[in-house]
């Protein structure tokens, strides 16, 4: 429980650390809130007041304070091309990027875990090697391109979603999902093979070791073995993978999202970058950068359930 | 120049999986190839446009022409060089730079080290394509300032692994031996301990290249790096993802040589670091 806390703690200070970093560096490049809001033929007097009114006159740090209790409160500021709430914004964006990160990741584990076990389990047979090399061509293949030869396989030849034909969860829940299931091939393919190609190493490298043999002399059958005892700790090596992947895939996935014109948050990071509208850049990388330690946290507390050996080290 | 070659055969047969990385570095030799004949001679001009719009393949064109009547084998070989220069590029910056702080962290420790591995773990976190991105939103476009944000971008992951390698090595018996014969810490870090950390840098070099490839690949199909009307091959996909159904080589020739560099790295790296047991 202390370990908890004081992990807790440390995540506290990297978030801190890391919006202070992110809100310094928005602040230099945005340049003057004010001017690009009033436009450069606007008299002195009028740029001044409206400083004062967003708090640009004060000091940074107050500037930063006040934006954090803004952040936290869920207030994320005003778009500079938008003209509205970025937290509104969002809102309608966020959900879209959850969902698909949620279908890739279940993709994902549905794909590589009975791989990986399979393999292992299997080492050496044809099929392995077959998957084997099948994972390091998969691995190559960038999600742009599988991207496009997915919606040619499945939209032009099969027919099962039109590419383009994006389906908003407000209009038709299970049109959103069906649309949502092949882009998520798409971004769990890649990642499927690296996981299965992990698990497999773990478990040869488990089953190499004297507990193995052990379990073995002791009457076990090879599933026995396998899953009663070699499994749980080779699936720690995985664990902090998957937890990465599932940060990535919340994080949105930049290529997948244009390629299948997805509206994500990907899709308006991109566009926000190429307008500069800053207030809704630094949000989105915010969430990001939220999300990713808030992962980490989880993924770290996890480990220690499953191996309580890490705690007796420190 | 015969002794050469039976030394270098001597190498790699001595490595776990001499199969994969012969077929790896076969298919980067390939790739190399076509980056240097481009270099003397490309077909067409890879920016000449002409009436002969979205052909498929044929003897004039071996991968077609795309919307505007450019050759894509000339694109190809004049895209692939900047990535691959791109990805080199990277690699120098992001594994310099990352060897350097993650050695000087590793060996020094301290409350320095804290600070600096909580960042790095943070960025470590982020996708390399996001980081670039968010780095190019700073900076500005262009082909060397993505090499600039990817190379950053990159960096973490270097400095982990290496900071890691250092403080295993600094305690072994060696580098006590050294220090009690009074070598200063510079000369320990660099020519003591790097040569110990090669064999884990050589297998990340080649990961991370492989990730750089299509790092910088992803960022020019969203249209951040190279201008157009030169080429690159993410842009390439880019521009041909809308003729697809009617000229699919426009597409499938930068896709498939983007997959071929990857797995030439891949599979060297693969045949370098032996992970894949009961393959061969």
């Amino acid at each position: 429980m202390r370990y908890i806390l004081k992990k807790i703690a440390s995540t506290l200070i990297t978030l801190l650390v890391v919006s202070v970093v992110l809100f310094m560096s928005f602040q230099l490049i945005s340049g003057d809130p004010a001017t690009r809001m009033l436009g450069t033929s606007a008299t002195p007097e009028r740029l001044e007041a409206l400083r004062a009114e967003l708090g640009l006159d004060k000091p940074l740090i107050i500037q930063y304070l006040s934006w954090l209790q803004a952040f936290v409160r869920g207030d994320l500021g005003t778009s500079y091309v938008y003209k509205q709430s970025v937290a509104g914004l969002l809102a309608t964006k966020v959900p879209v990027t959850l969902w698909l990160a949620g279908i890739s990741f279940v993709l994902m584990c549905a794909l590589a875990l009975p791989a990986g076990v399979y393999t292992a389990k299997h080492a050496g047979s044809p099929t392995d090697r077959v998957l084997m090399v099948a994972n390091q061509v998969i691995m190559a293949i960038p999600p742009f391109f599988s991207g496009i030869l997915i919606s040619w396989l499945f939209g032009m030849v099969l027919r099962l979603f039109s590419p383009g034909g994006f389906v908003s969860y407000e209009r038709s829940f299970w049109g959103f999902v069906g649309y949502l299931v092949f882009p998520a091939i798409a971004i769990a393919l890649p990642r499927a093979a690296q996981v299965a190609k992990l698990l497999r190493g773990s478990i040869l490298e488990e089953a190499g070791k004297n507990y193995t043999r052990t379990a073995y002399s002791r009457g076990n059958t090879t599933s026995g073995v396998l899953y009663g005892h070699v499994l749980k700790n080779a699936f720690l090596p995985v664990l902090t993978f998957l937890g990465m992947s599932l940060a990535n895939m919340l994080a949105g996935s930049l290529v997948v999202e244009r390629v299948f014109g997805i509206p994500g948050i990907s899709t308006t990071l991109l566009s926000s970058i190429g307008n500069r509208d800053y207030p809704v850049v630094l949000a989105i990388v915010m969430w990001i950068a939220v999300v990713i330690i808030v992962i980490n946290l989880i993924v770290d507390i996890l480990y220690r359930v499953l191996d309580p050996r890490i705690a007796e080290e420190g | 120049m015969k002794d050469l070659v039976a030394r270098m055969r001597a190498r790699i047969k001595q490595l776990p999986h001499p199969n994969l990385f012969c077929a790896g570095a076969l298919i980067t030799a390939a790739i190399v190839l076509m980056v240097v004949v481009g270099l003397f001679y490309m077909p067409y001009g890879p920016t000449v446009m002409s009436p002969d719009r979205m052909q498929g393949i044929s003897l004039q064109h071996l991968m077609g022409t795309d919307k505007m009547g450019r050759d894509v084998l000339s694109r190809v070989m004049y895209g692939s060089r900047i990535t691959l220069l791109v990805a080199l590029g990277t690699m120098i910056i992001g594994a310099g730079t990352g060897v350097l702080v993650g050695a000087i962290t590793g060996y020094y420790g301290g409350i320095a080290d804290e600070i600096v591995m909580r960042v790095m773990d943070v960025l470590f976190a982020f996708p390399n394509v996001l980081l670039a991105l968010i780095f190019v939103s700073l900076f500005g476009s262009g082909t060397f300032k993505v090499m600039w944000a990817l190379g950053i971008s990159f960096i973490p992951s270097f400095a982990r692994v290496v900071r890691s390698e250092y403080i295993r090595c600094k305690h072994l018996d060696y580098i006590k031996n050294a220090r009690l014969q009074g070598v200063g810490n510079l000369r320990v870090i660099f020519v003591h301990i790097l040569p110990n950390v090669s064999g884990v840098l050589l297998s990340n070099l080649l990961i991370g290249f492989n990730n750089a490839v299509l790092a910088e690949a992803a960022l020019s199909f969203l249209g951040i790096g190279s201008q157009p009307p030169f080429a690159s091959l993410g842009q390439m996909i880019a521009e041909a993802q809308a003729i697809f159904f009617r000229v699919p080589s426009a597409v499938l020739g930068p896709g498939f040589v983007v997959v071929l560099i990857v797995l030439g790295f891949s599979l060297m790296g693969e045949g370098i670091r032996g992970t894949s047991e009961g393959l061969e």
